[in-house]
Order: structure tokens, then C-alpha cells, then sequence
């Protein structure tokens, strides 16, 4: 006995309670060959599936509710959704982990908007084995005519958003027809009941494709043993097969597959084990094995999102992706359009809304293994999570990765960061001083590299007007520009980390957002954010290169602190008030700072 | 070919080694029943060759059935896995019982209460719990990593939606993560599971005669002396056996001559009565589930 997953789709008065409740009550007559006892006619099978109201009523959300139908001949997890207002978000939900649909229709009132929706809403989530039940028909007398004009409109429809197997059944949940038993009053109908296409529709999951398996933990009991646990999401792997690690790029051989069981020879997709790798390797939880066609490493890709939020999508700000089983920083760009459920046209979008479907950009703050969603599931969606509240906003589908250059992958380096430390006899970091222009922020930079310097440390300072001469010539003052000259500094400052050197950065940086993009591109250790904190009338006031006077008098238009907002950190490593300290207190601030962090 | 109950058990695991992943201090509520002891079959599994990286907890309310106290102590023995036994010590000073303080009382002190004080004493941040979607209406709405405020308060508004196998497990300080591995699983699952697995259950499972008095269309064995008898109420021996186990004054038993797992998983196919109608506490009060899990309760 196998098992399907698969989701009912209707808009409310479809019949999508009856047929649940017809389901459940006539697969368990089943089950006790009871056949005969299915005289339920006026019994409220809607009931057997509890109401979804009274919980409304008390404001508890409800996205999915689960139910559990078996027959002799398999399982079923129906994933059953609501048809409120949350319908978009619910549906997503719930169609994630389906293999099949239901999909729902009265045939007095034949295709609708919602069944458009619903359809649009299924073919997304990449499934493609469709049965549409167009229910009450005995409220248009088992018409043929009538069921198939619905069959013939639903099918022509259904190809044209790629769900390439649809399967047309007239039912009537009530009594039962063609849901369990054959009816007899459609004795033109030779298409199978709705219960045998769901016991013989074939199962997604066991689709063979490349080998693939996320690690969710890293098996080690004593100092012998060392194994990476966790599910094979695609293809399937043996012992003695060579495997990749991503993002790592680094590769072995499989010495073992481990289970509580006993050691396997052989495992395949939907299976939990434990490999044990023939080299030595580093695998940290969150790490891919994969073998032949491997997934892309990269840290941007085209995806659909669906936006799950009352807080709009917010391009350009941080947020937090969970990817397999990984959590790392992420940044969406404006969609390039929307997606209309109910027509399936474009619409132009700069921003997304809870329950809106929009196609964009996104980036990663580290490389990661993807797969198209097409292609694999578990590797091609991912969640959207606000770093603040932790709620889950958005979901992700990956189209195709950005970049596009299939052969480079991840290079591993066998000198790392830790062999370079050795050798300088101290680690990199970066010290990224922020704050309105003319508080101090060069004056201290360049205080702290001095001394660092005369004690034998290898430094460099970013400064954004110099740095604003040659890298990002390009740039101008727009939030936008800010946006990106922020991100290439943060991009430059990570690079000389792993080069091993302290970095010094002074640049105004305006938005928190990307300060905190910056602190995601090196480990949390490496990051030291400090505050050069000067009331805007003392900067003003100093003024030592004019340039207030300038912004004052309208010639510098987006002067941060004038018409361009300033965001000061929350919790900054080092809070210096220049008001009260001296340029060199400052420095041995941050010097003590260094010191204490042990970064020499 | 996969079976469903290989699908369920590979996803069990996943679950767990993910959840345990995700914790800083996770826990294994162990209440000694049926699914309790799958769940710790699956733990097993899941870290093996390691050992399961968390302690098992008891939430004990010193009214189970002596059988089950039993059970529980040769099974933690024989494996050699932590057990931390909690009983609320209020309760113990007070001597909370269901005669004299009623059941919702009782439970509420003994178990909710009492889990909460477990939870926060050893600052547990992650409970795996044995709960199924198909026991209740109200459980087909969990989520599989349930999130509790830092006053173990559950937020029915604040739930998050749970798309593939991506769990969100963020959580700030102070609060807290239920996680159902078993979520998916139905009665029918776990018992055929049991079969397959060997795994061990306590004897009150299966049909045997014992001591029972009827009340309120109830069957309560009379475990021990503590049971105070109504006037005119004597016990007498029939062949009953348990479909859930809890307190035993508030558990009821169901006739039936099921001495073997083979033959409980026919009566639970042939069953159309719920699992949960033996336990006493559900009934209480309308909507007294909702009420619980909101308080904290599994
Ligand atoms: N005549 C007829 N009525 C039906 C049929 N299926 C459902 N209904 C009725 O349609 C109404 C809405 O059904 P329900 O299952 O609650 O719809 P839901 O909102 O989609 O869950 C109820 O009054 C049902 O009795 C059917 O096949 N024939």
C-alpha cells in the first residue's frame, strides 16, 4: 500500500465538504467490507468534516486543514483548504506537499473564475495530474451534453496552463455517484469513479531524477564515527558512488548508507539515512549531496513568489530565506509583473501584497544549491521570514538560477581563511564605521589603521569618497545608488576578509538594511559595526568640506541628514559620542574593542 | 516500492532531525502510551548510531495506571536514555485528585501546569509531543512545529504556514516549539507500525479481565485503593483492554477480547468511535480541547 497526497479545491456551496465527508465515511465502509451499509442518504456527510466556522468566528487562522482516508488499495493525506479570503495562501500551502488535485465545480454553474484560479494555483505548484469533479449532477438530471461541454472547456483550458493530464468525472457528492460507487444513471460515462482514479493515479515522488539529499544533521556519537543524516529528496544512491558536496564543491565517495535497520546497499528518494562519507570532510548541517546534473550554487535566481504577509513585499530590504535546511539572508528586487489568478495575464507591480503572485529577482547573502522547482521541490522552494518577527511572509519558487555559466561551480580553496590568519598571525575583519558626513568617521579610520599598522597588522580603509572616484564612478546619491555603492563596498570588504586583512570602512551608509547586508557577507565574528555619532548641528557646523553650506543652499540635492534620512544603528558593537571623546579616544575605543574581540 | 508506513516513518525522522537541529534544548514528552513509544522508536532511528540528543520527560500526576509507571522505568532502563520525572509539586502538597477537585481541575494542574513548570525549570525550547491530526477536529488544523509565547500561551492568530518540508523554526528568547512528528499518522498507522516494529506497549493495551466499575457509561478499572467506591458500586472482572492511556480514574476502558496486536488492529478498523471518547477529560466541556491546547495542554 502506497500513499497520495492530493488537495480538494471548490469555492464555497461546491460540495467540497460533502464529497470530503463522502470520502471518509464510504472508504471506511470500505475497509469493513460494508459496502452494503452505505445507505447514509440524508445523513450530513458535511459534518463528518467539522466545521471550519466556528474557529473563524474565533479568529484562529486556519490555512489547511489534514485529513487521513485509506482504502485496501492506498493511503490519502487530503489537504483540504478553506474558501475564504486567505484562499490564495492557503491553497499554496496546502497544494507545497500534493501530488494530485481535486479540483471542484457545480455543473449548474459550470467553469468559473475560482476554478481558473484554483487551476492557476495547481499547475504553480507544479502539479500535474488534475481530476475535475463537477459535482450536483444530479441537479442537471446526469445530463451528458451538460458534463461533457464542462469536460471539453475545463480540458482545452487546463493545457494551455500546463497541466498536461486531466481527468473529467461527473459526480454527485450527496449520494454518492461516481465518488465511490458507479452511478447508475450515467451509464454513458466509462471514465473511472473519482475513488479509482485517486487509488491508480501515479505518485510524483517516485519520479526518478538526480540523486539528492539535504543534511539536516551531522551524525557524530564518538570520534569514530562520523555521518551526514538526512532525507534523499531526489534520485537515489549507492554505495561506492561518487558524491558532491554543496555549496562546498568538495567531493567523496559513499563508504556507507546507515540506518537503525541495518546498512543498505542502495537508497532512493523519500528515504531518511545516514551516509558516511570515504574522505574526511567537513559537511555542516545544510549541506546538499548530490550526484550528476548538480544542482546550480549560486546566490541569486528568478522566482515566482507568493506573498503571505499583511506587511507588503518590501524590495530591497533584508529578509530571511529557509532553503532545504539552511537559513541565510535575502533580498528581493521589484517584481518584474504580477500574476492575475483568475485570467492568468501580467500586471505591471512594484511591490507585492498578502495573498499577490509576482515573478523577480532575488539574491542570497551566500551561495546556495538550487534546482529549478520544476525540477525538484525540495530544492527549488523556499520560505521568506522576517528577520524581526520571524513570522513565515512569502514562499518561493525557483525558476532558473541567475547564473547562468552551468560548469562554474563553488571553487572549494585549499588555502583558506584560517591558514591565511595563521600565517598573518592574526584574522581579518571589518570594522565599518557609519555616520552623517563630517562626524569623523575618516579622521578615526584613519587614527585606528595607523596604530594598527605600527603593530605589524594587515589593514586597508574603504573610503567612500575615494572609493566613489574609481569602483563606483557609476553612482550617484539616489536611494537606489546608495542602495548598490553600499553592496559593493560590503561585496570588496568580504573579499579582503578572506585576503586575510582588517578592513577599515567609512562610508556614510544611511540604511540599516544594507549595513546589516554587509554584516551577512562575513561571519558574525568578522563584523564590527561603529557608530561615529555626531548631532547633525555639529557635523553642520564643521562642516569641513563645505558641503552642508552647498546642500543648504539646494546645490546637493539627497544630502543624507538634510533631505535624505539618516537611520542610526540600534545596537552597533561601539556607540562613539564625538561630542564627548577626542579623535584619538575614539580610536583606542575601537582599538580596546579589537582587542577584546580578539581580533589581534 | 515505498509503503505509507515507510513514507511516514522517513518523514518522522526528518521532522525529528530537523527539529533537534534547530534547538538549543529540546525534550522528548514522554507520556508511556502507544504513541509515545513510537515516537521514541522514531528517535531512535533518527540519530542512530548516536543516541537521541534530548532527555525524555514524564508529566506525572501520580493517578496513572501502576502498569504504565512500570512500563515506563524498564524501558528508560533497558535503553539507558535520560528520564526526567516531573510531578507539580503544589499539587503533591495539596493532593489534587479528580474526586475531590473534579477532572478539568485536576488535568489542569497536574498536566498543564505541571508541564509548564518541567519546561521552564530546565529550559526546555523544543517539546516533541505525540499528538496526531486524525485524534480531534481540532488537531487537523496543527501545525507540525507549534509555537508557544514565552508564557507557553498558544497563538491561534500567529500560526505559520507550513509549505514542502520547510519548517520555520525561528523563534526569540523566551518562547517555545511543540513539534507532532507523528501528525500525519493515523490510530490505524501507529498500531500496524507497532506490529511491524515490534515495538513494546504497555500490557493494558490488550484485552485482559480486570477489575472495572461502570460509571456514567464509562468503564474505570480500580487500579488501587484510591479509587473511593460509590455506595453500592462493586467491582467486577471483565475483558477490557485500553485505547488510550492517562490518568485511570479518567480513563475508560472498552469491552473487547483483543489479545494480540493482530487483533486490535481489526477492532480499530472495524472501529467507528473515535479513539478519544474513552478519555473522560475531552468531554468536560464543549470546546475543551481548544481551550487546553490554548493553555498549553498537548
Ligand atoms: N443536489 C446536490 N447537492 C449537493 C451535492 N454536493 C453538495 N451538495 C449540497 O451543496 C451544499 C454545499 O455543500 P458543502 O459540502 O457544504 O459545500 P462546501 O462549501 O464546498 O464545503 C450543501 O447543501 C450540500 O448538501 C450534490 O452532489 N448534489
Amino acid at each position: 500500500m502506497d500513499l497520495l497526497r492530493f488537495i480538494t479545491c471548490g469555492s464555497v456551496d461546491d460540495g467540497k465538504s460533502t464529497l470530503i465527508g463522502r470520502l471518509l465515511y464510504d472508504s471506511r465502509a470500505l475497509h469493513t467490507d460494508q459496502l452494503a451499509a452505505l445507505t447514509s442518504q440524508g445523513m450530513d456527510l458535511a459534518s463528518l468534516v467539522d466545521g471550519l466556522l466556528a474557529e473563524r468566528e474565533q479568529g484562529i487562522t486556519i490555512d489547511v486543514a489534514y485529513r487521513y482516508v485509506g482504502t485496501s488499495r492506498r493511503r490519502f493525506i487530503v489537504a483540504d483548504t478553506p474558501g475564504h479570503e486567505q484562499y490564495t495562501r492557503n491553497m499554496v500551502t496546502g497544494a507545497s506537499t500534493a501530488d494530485a488535485a481535486v479540483i471542484l465545480l457545480d455543473a449548474r454553474k459550470g467553469l468559473l473564475r475560482q476554478t481558473r484560479r484554483h487551476s492557476h494555483v495547481v499547475s504553480l505548484l507544479g502539479i500535474r495530474r488534475v481530476a475535475l469533479a463537477v459535482n450536483k449532477m444530479d441537479l442537471v438530471g446526469f445530463h451528458e451534453g451538460r458534463f461533457a461541454a464542462i469536460a471539453e472547456e475545463y480540458r482545452e483550458f487546463a493545457a494551455g496552463i500546463g497541466i498536461d493530464e486531466v481527468t473529467c468525472v461527473p459526480i454527485a457528492a450527496i449520494d454518492g455517484s461516481n465518488v465511490v460507487g458507479r452511478a447508475a444513471r450515467t451509464p454513458w460515462y466509462d471514465g473511472p469513479t473519482l475513488l479509482e482514479w485517486l487509488e491508480t493515479v501515479p505518485v510524483d515522488a517516485v519520479r526518478p531524477g538526480p540523486f539528492r539529499m539535504i543534511v539536516r544533521w551531522v551524525n557524530r556519537p564518538d570520534a569514530d564515527f562520523r555521518g551526514v543524516s538526512g532525507l534523499v529528496v531526489g534520485g537515489s544512491v549507492k554505495v561506492g558512488d561518487q558524491v558532491r558536496v554543496l555549496p562546498d564543491g568538495t567531493s567523496s565517495t559513499v563508504a556507507r548508507i546507515v540506518t537503525f535497520d541495518g546498512d543498505l546497499a542502495e537508497a532512493s528518494v523519500g528515504q531518511s539515512i545516514t551516509v558516511v562519507l570515504a574522505d574526511d570532510l567537513d559537511v555542516s548541517r545544510g549541506a546538499v549531496l548530490a550526484a550528476t546534473d548538480l544542482p546550480e550554487v549560486t546566490d541569486a535566481c528568478q522566482a515566482d513568489l507568493i506573498w503571505m504577509s499583511e506587511q507588503e513585499m518590501l524590495p530591497g530590504r533584508r529578509y530571511l530565506a529557509k532553503v532545504g535546511a539552511r537559513t541565510v539572508g535575502l533580498t528581493v528586487d521589484a517584481p518584474k509583473h504580477r500574476l492575475d489568478i483568475d485570467t492568468g495575464t501580467h500586471l505591471a507591480a512594484k511591490t507585492l501584497r498578502l495573498n499577490e503572485i509576482g515573478r523577480g529577482n532575488v539574491h542570497f547573502e551566500q551561495p546556495v544549491a538550487l534546482d529549478s522547482y520544476r525540477a525538484n521541490r525540495d530544492l527549488g522552494g523556499f520560505v521568506v521570514i522576517d528577520h524581526l518577527t520571524n513570522a513565515t511572509v512569502g514562499a518561493g519558487l525557483v525558476r532558473h538560477t541567475l547564473r547562468r555559466a552551468t560548469n562554474v561551480h563553488w571553487q572549494s580553496m585549499s588555502v583558506d581563511k584560517t591558514m591565511r590568519a595563521r600565517l598573518n598571525g592574526h584574522r581579518g575583519c571589518v570594522v565599518w564605521f557609519t555616520g552623517l558626513s563630517g562626524a569623523g568617521k575618516s579622521t578615526i579610520a584613519d587614527l585606528v589603521e595607523r596604530r594598527l599598522y605600527l603593530a605589524g597588522r594587515h589593514t586597508f580603509v574603504l573610503d567612500g569618497d575615494n572609493v566613489r572616484h574609481g569602483l563606483n564612478k557609476d553612482l550617484g546619491f539616489t536611494d537606489a545608488d546608495r542602495v548598490e555603492n553600499v553592496r559593493r563596498v560590503a561585496e570588496v570588504a568580504a573579499l579582503m576578509v578572506n585576503a586575510g586583512l582588517i578592513v577599515l570602512v567609512s562610508f556614510i551608509s544611511p540604511f540599516r538594511a544594507e549595513r546589516e547586508l554587509a554584516r551577512g557577507k562575513v561571519a558574525a565574528e568578522e563584523f564590527c559595526e561603529v557608530f561615529v555619532d555626531t548631532p547633525l548641528e555639529v557635523a553642520e557646523q564643521r562642516d569641513p568640506k563645505g558641503l552642508y553650506a552647498k546642500a543648504r543652499r539646494g546645490e546637493l540635492p539627497n544630502f543624507t541628514g538634510i533631505d535624505s534620512p539618516y537611520e542610526r544603528p540600534d545596537t552597533p558593537e561601539l556607540h562613539l559620542d564625538t561630542t564627548e571623546l577626542t579623535p584619538e579616544q575614539a580610536a583606542d575605543a575601537v582599538l580596546a574593542h579589537l582587542t577584546t574581540s580578539g581580533v589581534w | 516500492m515505498q509503503t505509507h508506513l515507510d513514507w511516514l516513518e522517513a518523514e518522522s525522522i526528518d521532522i525529528m532531525r530537523e527539529a533537534a537541529a534547530e534547538s538549543e534544548r529540546p525534550v522528548l514528552l514522554y507520556s508511556i502510551g502507544k504513541d509515545s513509544s513510537t515516537l521514541l522508536h522514531l528517535a531512535r532511528k533518527a540519530f542512530y548510531p548516536s543516541k537521541p540528543p534530548f532527555p525524555l520527560l514524564h508529566v506525572d500526576t501520580t493517578w496513572k495506571f501502576r502498569e504504565m509507571i512500570d512500563f515506563r522505568d524498564r524501558v528508560t532502563a533497558e535503553l539507558g536514555l535520560e528520564l526526567i520525572v516531573h510531578r507539580n509539586p503544589e499539587c503533591l502538597a495539596l493532593g489534587i485528585n479528580p474526586f475531590d477537585h473534579g477532572s478539568a481541575t485536576h488535568t489542569d494542574l497536574w498536566k498543564t501546569q505541571g508541564l509548564r513548570q518541567a519546561l521552564d525549570k530546565h529550559r526546555f525550547d523544543l517539546a516533541f509531543g505525540g499528538a496526531r491530526r486524525d485524534e480531534e477536529p481540532v488537531r487537523a488544523k496543527e501545525r507540525v512545529f507549534s509555537f508557544r509565547t514565552a508564557d507557553h500561551q498558544w497563538d491561534p492568530r500567529g500560526q505559520r504556514p507550513e509549505l514542502w518540508r520547510l519548517y520555520n523554526a525561528r523563534k526569540a528568547p523566551g518562547e517555545s516549539i511543540r513539534v507532532f512528528p507523528l501528525s500525519n499518522w493515523t490510530e490505524l498507522d501507529i498500531w500496524r507500525y507497532i506490529e511491524r516494529e515490534e515495538i513494546p506497549v504497555v500490557p493494558l493495551y490488550f484485552a485482559a479481565r480486570r477489575p472495572v466499575v461502570e460509571r456514567d457509561g464509562t468503564l474505570i478499572m480500580v487500579d488501587d485503593d484510591r479509587l473511593p467506591l460509590r455506595p453500592g458500586e462493586q467491582p467486577s472482572h471483565e475483558m477490557v483492554r485500553f485505547r488510550t492511556l492517562g490518568c485511570y480514574p479518567l480513563t475508560g476502558a472498552i469491552p473487547s477480547t483483543a489479545t494480540t496486536l493482530r487483533e486490535i488492529i481489526d477492532e480499530t478498523v472495524a472501529a467507528d468511535t473515535s479513539e478519544r471518547q474513552g478519555r473522560v477529560i475531552d468531554r468536560d466541556q464543549s470546546g475543551s480541547m481548544e481551550r487546553k491546547k490554548r493553555d498549553g495542554y498537548f
